[in-house]
């Protein structure tokens, strides 16, 4: 009989048992004895000296812990890239709803009013909100040229390309902040002890980054350090960075008041004063021959990052290494900065710097293909990188795909055509219809370098009653690492996959498989355990106790006679890099991810001119993410990462006054319901990788890239008028429709020669 | 120091068929109540302010944000939560179809998400899916984009007129 692959199937959710019944505990249901509640008193101001804090009347501050950062035992820095991120303000803020002061009480109900009751006096110091007065320096907010980091890409030559250019096209395009909105909010628990130190449990996606920045706070050594991941109710980037402050803050109450303390935030305060994605502009200026061709160009690629540094360098090397799409170029040049401003810092959110590079390039296409006059189709078949190409960064592209044929897919798939010509000829005057594609690529795992500093190390383990046990950091999120790591440690031990379980992330039981980022976990981690579980085998294979064939009986009876006869059975398996991976950091040059997903997305949509709202009718997904591991997850993936992506199009704005969100509540930030979403059409493509567990490339992120830009393209064509930035809401298009008469509304940002 | 405990109050409600008596002030949440005086952590707080649907229960029949309802008005009600469900054939069906079809993923918002559905399925066991649509639209999910929620339905009304 032939033997049935779990990879590949629908396995169930490991821990979906849990979730549908209401048992799965997240940080909040927990509770240990003698528990205080924390708050936090935060900048009101967006930038300031510190003058004066003043505890209010009518408070009985004696009952209450208070911790400043005078109490902070380590270093006064939330440890990532630069330190430059303080645990509490001393002296200055430099974002509103900077963390100053921290308050504990047993009663949580009190905590708001004594939160109220402080007040801070400041001398005022001159701010900075937007990316223009950053860069032009209209006040010097951080070193001494407010710039974050900058990157150059340089491939050909580019300055050679304007002279046969028949075309010379030019654009400018710009995203907004998103707000994350995992429905669960930040939340930690900590607790303190002389002998053993520091303890948490928490919220959080990144159990070893939490780690670390304990590690600085507290000033102790790495085995005095404990993270404990809960269930987590949805990160999506919004829990990578942000949870080490929480932990650090609950900790620093913990170890004041001697007694375990739990931190959760509301929503207004998670939406106001946690990360969100990166605000960018982009500007594309290109040479194109008479026949459609990119013969090269200069992209111009700038984030905000907010007050301080975090992680703004890696998400702006991202979206660098993504701004020319999916497409060849001879010749590039990409200059990129992240820059700062007095907003809460801006951090990791799906895509992480990608969708803002990818909303400009797949809308720049649009625009060549209306000067160049061939459809929005034809203008991105005839400049796919095809195997062999290179990409901006000069990566050979190695993989067997074939953009031309996923994008033929997409158009019969989403009946492009017809319905193109359909809505061309019978576009009403107050309902217009629109199609719009988007063709991208999504590097999986750690860019260029990233992956070899990781060196990221798993563990599969035999119990004592013959089962399996994974053990990895890498969190379950929503996404699905319990139950993807636990098919390939069945798969490749030939085992029934529910003797196989995942060991809760904790720091002193799971070793550091890296960060749950970067679509990484089931290509680079997935590998990594798919290598310990054959380590696993081939050590009771070489000891005697099992043979080269064997049923689930036999190994669960070796595991047993292993562990009786001589202890621990646990293989570990550690990441080296593969020999064709070169990456040269100083030029950015060279293999900037093992391996790429590809993707296109066609969006239908209808404009309604009474209201100027913007409805998805279709939306058609089509990616080659390699082997799909199992097809109920992966398809929740994108889904779910085209839903965020619709509501980044048109519907999430983040309303800033003097650097603070304004909308900081779901009844005015508003992300998609269930009633707002077309059907989400979900289709695999699988052309082979061979980097991944077997074969799989990265997911995650993917799905976020294409909707925006394929959504406002297809706005584009429905009532044509350009729209170069998200998210586009009825305001927008209502001031563009006004004033859509005005003959050189549209060609004031091209040449044609 | 609560100085609250004279504005205390006693209230009488069945929960998930179970007489409770809860000491409380009147105008504290019924989420909390749930959650932190009987202990049933399932049901979830998402916004606060009865926009999300995390902490949707079923008060007598009825599908109520708890974040919204002071335990003043509940009192007297009969309230089922996620706890509860399972033990009849219908909710159970919707609980294995939620797991099966991929309708929870970082399960936040699944206990709710499972109510306002079971609230539907209750009252029309084969809805269309634009009823689905509707009968969700005050429950927020981050994860899934409904699609694979919508069809989780649809298999569980199936499930249970079969």
């Amino acid at each position: 009989m032939e033997k049935e692959h779990i990879i590949g199937s629908a396995a169930p959710r490991k821990e979906g048992r849990d979730k549908v019944t209401g048992k799965a505990r997240y940080i909040d249901d927990i509770n240990l004895p003698n528990m205080l509640y924390g708050a936090t008193v935060r900048s009101k101001v967006p930038r300031g000296r510190i003058k004066k804090i003043t505890f209010g009347p009518d408070i009985p501050w004696n009952e209450f812990i208070i911790v400043s950062a005078k109490d902070i035992p380590g270093k006064n820095c939330i440890a990532l890239i630069e330190n430059d991120q303080p645990c509490l303000a001393s002296e200055v803020v430099n974002h509103a709803e900077e963390p100053i002061l921290l308050l504990a009480h047993p009663q949580k109900h009190l905590l708001p009013k004594a939160v109220e009751a402080i007040s801070i006096e400041y001398e005022p110091l001159p701010p900075v909100f937007n990316i223009a007065d950053s860069e032009h320096l209209t006040h010097v907010i951080w070193g001494d040229d407010n710039i974050f980091k900058t990157y150059l890409i340089e491939k050909g030559e580019v300055d050679a390309v304007w002279e046969e250019a028949a075309f010379i096209v030019e654009g400018e395009y710009f995203t907004g902040a998103q707000e994350q909105l995992y429905i669960e909010t930040n939340g930690m628990i900590a607790q303190f002890d002389p002998h053993h130190g520091v303890t948490v449990w928490g919220s959080l996606q990144c159990p070893y980054y939490v780690h670390k920045a304990l590690m600085a706070v507290f000033d102790l050594p790495e085995e005095k350090v404990r993270v404990v991941q809960a269930e987590t109710g949805g990160a999506f980037g919004g829990k990578e960075e942000y949870p080490s402050i929480i932990a650090a803050h609950a900790a620093l109450l913990a170890m004041k008041a001697g007694k375990p303390v739990k931190i959760i935030y509301d929503r207004l305060e998670d939406m106001a004063a946690t990360t969100k994605r990166h605000p960018s502009r982009t500007r594309h200026r290109t040479a194109v021959s008479k026949d459609g061709k990119i013969l090269g160009g200069e992209i111009e690629f700038t984030i905000d990052g907010g007050a301080y540094l975090t992680l703004s360098p890696v998400v702006l090397s991202r979206g660098t290494i993504h701004a020319g799409g999916p497409y060849y170029w001879p010749s590039v040049r990409v200059r990129a900065k992240a820059v700062a401003t007095n907003a809460p810092p801006h951090g990791a959110f799906r895509g992480f710097g990608a969708p803002q590079s990818i909303f400009a390039i797949e809308r720049h296409m649009d625009r060549i293909a209306e000067i160049v006059k061939l459809s929005p189709a034809e203008i991105r078949r005839r400049n796919f990188l095809e195997p062999g190409e290179t990409t901006i960064t000069d990566q050979v592209v190695r993989e067997d795909i074939d953009l031309g044929k996923l994008l033929d897919r997409a158009l019969v798939l989403s009946d492009y055509d017809s319905k193109r010509q359909h809505s061309a000829k019978n576009n009403g005057t107050k309902r217009k219809k629109g199609m719009g594609i988007a063709a991208f690529l999504h590097g999986a795992g750690f860019t260029g370098s990233g992956e070899r500093y990781l060196s990221s190390v798993v563990g599969v383990e035999g119990t004592s009653n013959g089962r399996v046990r994974v053990l990895v950091s890498s969190t379950e999120i929503g996404q699905g690492t319990n139950t993807i790591l636990c098919q390939v440690a069945a798969e490749e031990l030939g085992v029934p996959y529910a003797d196989v379980e995942i060991a809760q992330p904790d720091t002193t039981e799971v070793p550091n498989s890296g960060p749950t980022v970067a679509s990484r976990t089931a290509m680079v981690v997935g590998k990594l355990v798919a290598s310990a579980a054959v380590g696993l085998k081939q050590t009771l294979i070489s000891c005697g106790m099992l043979g080269a064939s064997y049923t689930a009986e036999e190994f669960r009876m070796a595991c047993q006679e292993y562990i009786s006869t001589r202890g621990q059975l646990r293989s570990l398996a550690r990441y080296e890099q593969p020999k064709d991976v070169f990456w040269d950091d100083q030029n950015y040059r060279g293999e900037a991810y093992a391996a790429f997903a590809w993707a296109v997305y066609i969006a239908e949509v209808t404009v309604d001119l009474a209201a100027y709202a913007v409805s998805v009718d279709d939306f058609v997904a089509l990616q080659e993410v390699g082997k799909v591991l199992n097809p109920v997850l992966a398809k929740g993936q994108i889904a779910g990462g085209v839903a965020q992506g619709i509501g980044f199009a048109l519907y999430e704005k983040v309303e800033w006054r003097d650097g603070r969100m304004q909308n900081a509540q779901m009844t005015n930030y508003i992300m998609p319901t269930s009633a707002d979403l077309p059907a989400i059409r979900v289709f695999f493509e699988e052309m082979g990788n061979a980097h991944g567990a077997y074969g799989a490339k990265g997911i995650g992120e993917l799905p976020m890239d294409g909707p925006a830009p394929a959504i406002v393209n297809a706005v584009v064509d429905a009532l044509g008028i350009p729209f170069d930035s998200i998210p586009l809401l009825p305001e927008s298009i209502f001031e563009a429709v006004s004033v859509a008469h005005e003959p050189e509304a549209i060609s004031s940002s091209e040449r044609v020669r | 120091m609560t100085g609250k405990e004279h504005d205390k109050g006693t209230f009488s409600l069945t929960v998930n068929g179970e007489p409770k008596t809860v000491l409380a002030h009147p105008m504290e949440r019924l989420l909390d109540v749930l959650r932190e005086h009987l202990g049933l952590t399932g049901t979830k707080e998402g916004c606060g302010e009865g926009e999300c649907g995390a902490c949707a229960v079923l008060m007598d029949g009825a599908l109520v944000d708890s974040c919204l309802v002071p335990v003043l008005q509940a009192n007297g009600s009969s309230i089922v939560t996620i706890e509860k469900l399972g033990g009849d054939r219908s909710s159970s069906a919707l609980q294995q179809a939620f797991l099966e079809c991929g309708g929870a993923q970082c399960g936040i918002c699944t206990p709710g998400m499972i109510l306002a559905a079971k609230h539907l399925l209750d009252r029309k066991p084969t809805p269309t899916l634009e009823e689905i649509r509707e009968a969700l639209s005050g429950n927020l999910c981050r994860c899934t984009g409904y699609t694979q929620i919508f069809e989780a339905v649809v298999e569980a009304g199936r499930r249970q007129v079969l």
